[in-house]
This record gives structure tokens, sequence and C-alpha cells, in this order.
């Protein structure tokens, strides 16, 4: 069983590894099927290895603690970091992997829960939050200390259900309610269609204990988790600025990296562009 | 008949004359199993007062949520509760459980098979206040949703007995409420369980096959038919899904001909169903369908537009009368 780390005790380096193993799995998953939302999942590595190798309480051998802390992967198409994540973490085997979006594969584009380690059923965006302060809630009635972790997007956040959910999770007080907003800046249709701005002081006014960071800071990451386990009464929102495809030049500064399809060949030029920007990752 | 009143928030008047009654059989009901059963919690979305949930909140207060008018977070933070071993009473209107939270039913609920039970207001024609307010298709539109329960209770008898019923199934329930002041038609010992029919009255000439209220008109039609020497049996159907089409089937066999009755639009509900399952069992008979045209019900008197539609028992009885 892993219990939360100490604030102040994170080892950013290994974390950053960490986050950039993460990212190999997920170019080689990709490659594998020659397509995957892989802008999403790279700009969003470095908080699911601040989370699963720092923040989160789990038990990777019992998956059905009452008392494990949650986390809740809203953007179902971010499947491919999750996969990564949990394999990593000893859930799932870092050999399935290799499996990501073929038929009859458990490691899906889009997470059904039929997955060791998926506490809900992402894609359907805007159901994440409101299922969050479901758990939440329940997990109160029972008197348990453990926490609610759920991921959404900027682009979420233009589903008027997740602004429901924020209106509750304050109402009711939830303050081991962790939101993190992943604003990479993109959509199905491009870069965000519909101005989100000023996401923070959104999150703010909706009663939430809000910061606003870069996502791809390990040490920000780390210190704005931290920031959050306070039990003070209010739910917490970090805002993430992330960059899609943070690691591969190509992808950070391609127009099509809401979801991609290249041959084989341009993934394994891919990876070894990823490889000369961070070095060599095991 | 009288015309009534529409009182407020789509309050309406009682249905059916001369019968005991109960007053929020279902929150009652609910309120005792939260004694026995503590993963009992409850939720509404501001129709507490409106769905007859206030006992349970009342005895409970602790496991009770009202989330707002948010339907969607209603059934996405009922799902959340479901996954920490709580089971959720989820109440609102019909029209807003499914029409706007339909996504989060289908998707949050449904496809994990959560335990989670939507008690829902106003079915059918029991509010005079129009489209917004009247669930007249919400029967066909959950059918279409895998694994999910769907119950249209007759009576305050057996809104009580399958409040219980459904707390001892485990998966996704959505069950219609009648409210308020709910008339007593079944005796103190009928057996309500998931997924079965019950033959209230035996007749050859006319096999009326029925589900919710409905099923009142139902027995005093067939009293009221017996007399002018037409044997009308009747079949009750209270659970839509999972459809007990041997019973149905059985039934048919035995009648000339079939009449449907139903508080719901006569497509996509029990009519449906009923003409579906004869005709995959080879049967050829001749089905009459009473229940609300396929168009938007103007904002009237619930009695007043019970008798336009035909649901009250004098134009059931027209109608079964007028058959060749």
């Amino acid at each position: 069983m892993l219990r939360n780390s100490p604030p102040g005790s994170a080892d950013i380096g290994a974390l950053e590894r960490k986050a950039n193993l993460l990212r190999r799995h997920m170019l080689t998953m990709a490659r594998g099927q020659g397509q995957g939302y892989i802008g999403q999942g790279l700009g969003i590595a470095d908080t699911l290895a601040a989370l699963y190798f720092h923040e989160l309480r789990y038990d990777p051998h019992n998956l059905a603690w009452a008392d494990r802390d949650r986390f809740l992967l809203s953007t179902g198409h971010y499947s491919i970091a999750l996969w990564a994540a949990l394999a990593e973490a000893g859930i799932i085997a870092v050999e399935e992997l290799g499996t990501y979006g073929a038929d009859n594969s458990r490691l899906e584009m889009s997470t059904l829960d039929t997955t060791p380690g998926v506490e809900m059923i992402g894609g359907s965006l805007g159901h994440g939050l409101g299922q969050g302060v479901g758990q939440a809630l329940g997990l109160r009635v029972d008197n348990s200390d453990a926490r609610v972790f759920v991921e959404l997007s900027d682009g979420e956040m233009q589903e008027g259900s997740t602004w429901e959910a924020a209106m509750s999770a304050s109402h009711f007080k939830l303050d081991g309610l962790v939101a993190l907003i992943d604003c990479n800046g993109i959509q199905a249709d491009g870069p965000v269609v519909l101005d989100m701005e000023p996401v923070a002081d959104k999150w703010r006014a909706f009663g939430w204990q809000t910061s606003e960071i870069d996502g791809n800071d390990m040490t920000a990451v780390v210190g704005a988790l931290a920031d959050a386990r306070d039990r003070n009464g209010k739910p917490k929102a970090i805002v993430l600025r992330t960059l899609p495809g943070k690691g591969v030049p190509r992808i950070e500064t391609s127009e099509k990296s809401h979801f991609f399809r290249i041959d084989v060949a341009q993934w394994d030029g891919l990876i070894a562009e990823f490889e000369k920007s961070v070095g060599a990752v095991r | 008949m009288e015309a009534g009143r529409t009182l407020a928030m789509g309050q309406d008047e009682a249905i059916g004359g001369g019968r005991h009654s109960v007053e929020a059989p279902f929150g009652k009901a609910l309120a005792r199993l939260g004694q026995s059963r503590p993963d009992i919690v409850g939720l509404t979305a501001d129709l507490g007062k409106y769905t007859d949930i206030l006992p349970f909140r009342d005895a409970f207060p602790d496991r009770f949520f009202n989330v707002g008018m948010a339907e969607q977070n209603l059934v996405a933070v009922a799902a959340g509760l479901a996954r920490t071993g709580k089971m959720p009473f989820a109440t609102t209107y019909g029209v807003f459980a499914t029409r706007r939270a339909y996504d989060f039913v289908a998707i949050a609920l449904a496809h994990s098979n959560l335990n989670v039970k939507i008690v829902a207001g106003l079915p059918g024609l029991t509010t005079g206040y129009g489209g917004t307010h009247q669930a007249i298709e919400d029967l066909a539109l959950m059918r279409m949703i895998p694994g999910l329960t769907i119950i249209d209770p007759c009576d305050a008898t057996e809104i009580e007995a399958a409040t219980a019923a459904i707390a001892d199934h485990a998966g996704p329930v959505y069950m219609r409420l009648l409210r308020g002041t709910v008339p007593v038609v079944f005796e103190p010992g009928y057996r309500f369980e998931i997924g079965k029919a019950r033959r209230l009255r035996e007749g050859s000439d006319v096999g009326i096959i029925s589900t919710g209220f409905m099923t009142e008109r139902a027995l005093d039609a067939a009293d009221a038919l017996r007399k002018q020497g037409i044997s009308a049996g009747v079949l009750h159907v209270p659970t839509i899904k999972p459809f007990d089409a041997e019973a149905v089937t059985d039934f048919a066999a035995g009648a000339g001909q079939i009449v449907t009755m139903e508080n719901h639009v006569v497509v996509g509900g029990l009519a449906s169903l009923v003409v579906e399952t004869l005709f995959d069992a080879g049967m050829a008979k001749t089905v009459t369908r009473i229940g609300l045209p396929d168009r938007y019900i103007e904002c009237g008197a619930v009695p007043t537009l019970q008798a336009k539609y035909g649901l009250t028992t004098e134009a059931v009885i027209k109608t079964i009368t007028s058959l060749s």
C-alpha cells in the first residue's frame, strides 16, 4: 500500500524521469496503432507522474480498498496517459501497453471502467466532476479521509454540467476534492473555440481554492498538490497550463495535435526526436 | 366529470375517486427502509417537496443531498455515491430525469450497472403544466437504455412494495412516482415482483393489458363491461423492463382481442412492447392502443385533459364497447 508522500519529500528529478518514462510508453503505444491522442497524453504526463508516484494513496494489489484516493480521468481520450501510469504503478502489465487501441484490448482509446484502476467511464465530457462530487460525498458519509482527484480539460469547461458540479462541490464543502484542469489550448475543432478565460477566476468565483501553474513544471505541480491537501472546507482547483505534445518538438508545434494519425516510420522519427529532446529514458 | 384545478409547481389533484388513499407512500416507504439499510442515501434536484422524499430527509438528514436545479449533476453525483457503496434514491420530475439527464443516465449509471434508483414525478398526464412538465414519452426513452429496470406502479400499495423491491435489486432503476394523495387499489397482500405481470381479472372477449395508474381504470372498466355482457380480462404490467413477455402471450392467447392502456404516448411504450411481443410469438391479434397521441399536450386541468385524451374510466369503457 502506498501512502501519500509527506509534502516536501518529493524527489523532483525522479518524478521528472518518471514523467518521461510515461511519455516514452505513450509514443510506443501510439506507434503501434499509428495513431492516438498523443498530444494530450504527453502534456498531462507530469501531472500523472506526480499523482501516481507521489500524491495518491492507493494499493496496486487492492484496487477496491475503500480508503483509497480516487483518480477520475474525465477526458476518456487521454487514456493513453492513464494506461502508461497504471502500468508503471503496477496495476496493469507494461507488456499490455502494446495492445493500446487494438481490437479486444482492455486499453481502449477512450476509457471504459472495465479496465483495472479506472474509476469512471470517461469520454462523454462533463461527466467527471459530478461523479467526483458524489464519490467525495460518499467518502464523507463513511468518515473516510480519502480524497478524490478529477482531471478535466479546458474544452470540457464548455459543458454546463461541469459548472453544476463546481457549484455543488463548494456548497457541500468538499475539501477532499481536487479538480485538475488541463488547459492545453486545443479541442476537437482546433485551438480552443470558445474562450474560457479567465479560467482561475471562474473557479475562484465558484468557491474553489484555486492555483494556476505551469503543468509541465514538476516542482510547481508537486507544490500545488501539496497546497491542495488542506482540509479547510473548500474544494481545490489546480489550473494546469500544459503544452500538448510536450517533449516532442514536432508535436508541440503541430496544428493537428488533437488527434495524430501518421505512419510507423514517422513515429520512429518522433521517438528519436523525443529521445534527443529529453535524453535516453529508462 | 368536474373540472379540477392545477396547483402550484405542477401539483395535481388526487387521481381516482372513492378509494382509500395514502399520503406520500414513496417517501414513507423509503424512510422505513432507511432504518434497516444504512447504505440508502436520498438526493433531489430542488424537488424534494414535490417528489415526496422529505420523510426520508427528516429521518436521515446526514444521508440526504439536495443538489439544486441541476439534473445532470443529480445523476452524476448519484453515480459517484454508488461507486462508494451507497444506494442513492434520486428524485426529480420524469421530464428532467429523461430528456435533460439522458446521457448521464445512459453512460454514468447504466453503462456501469450502478446501483442508483431514479424516482420520477409527474409521469404522463398527471399535471396540467403542458409539455414542459408532462413526461409522456419517458418509458420509451428509458426503454432504450440497456440494463435499466423500469417500473410504472399503479397505486400506493404498489409504490410501497416496489420501493422495497428495487432496493433489493442490484442495478439502476427508473421508477415512475405517484405522489401526494395516492389511491389504494390493490389489497395489502398484493405481491410486487420486478419483471412479473399480474393477472387481475379473467375474461375472454377482451384482454386489457395495462400499466401504471391505468390499471385502476382497467379494473373499473372491466367491472362495468361485465354488467354489459362483455367479458374483459386485465393483465397488469408494472415492470416495463424487463418485460414479462411470457405472461403477455399466455394472457393474449385467451382473449379475443387485445386493448393496451398506458399513461404514456402509444409510441415506444407498453403498446409497442405488446405488439412486438405478440409478433415475435407469431400471434395475430387485433390490438387497440389506449394512450396519448404522438404530440405535445396542452396546459389545462388534469381531469379535463385525461377525458380529452381518452384516459378516464368512462372514456376507456366507451372505446372498448365501440370495438367490433
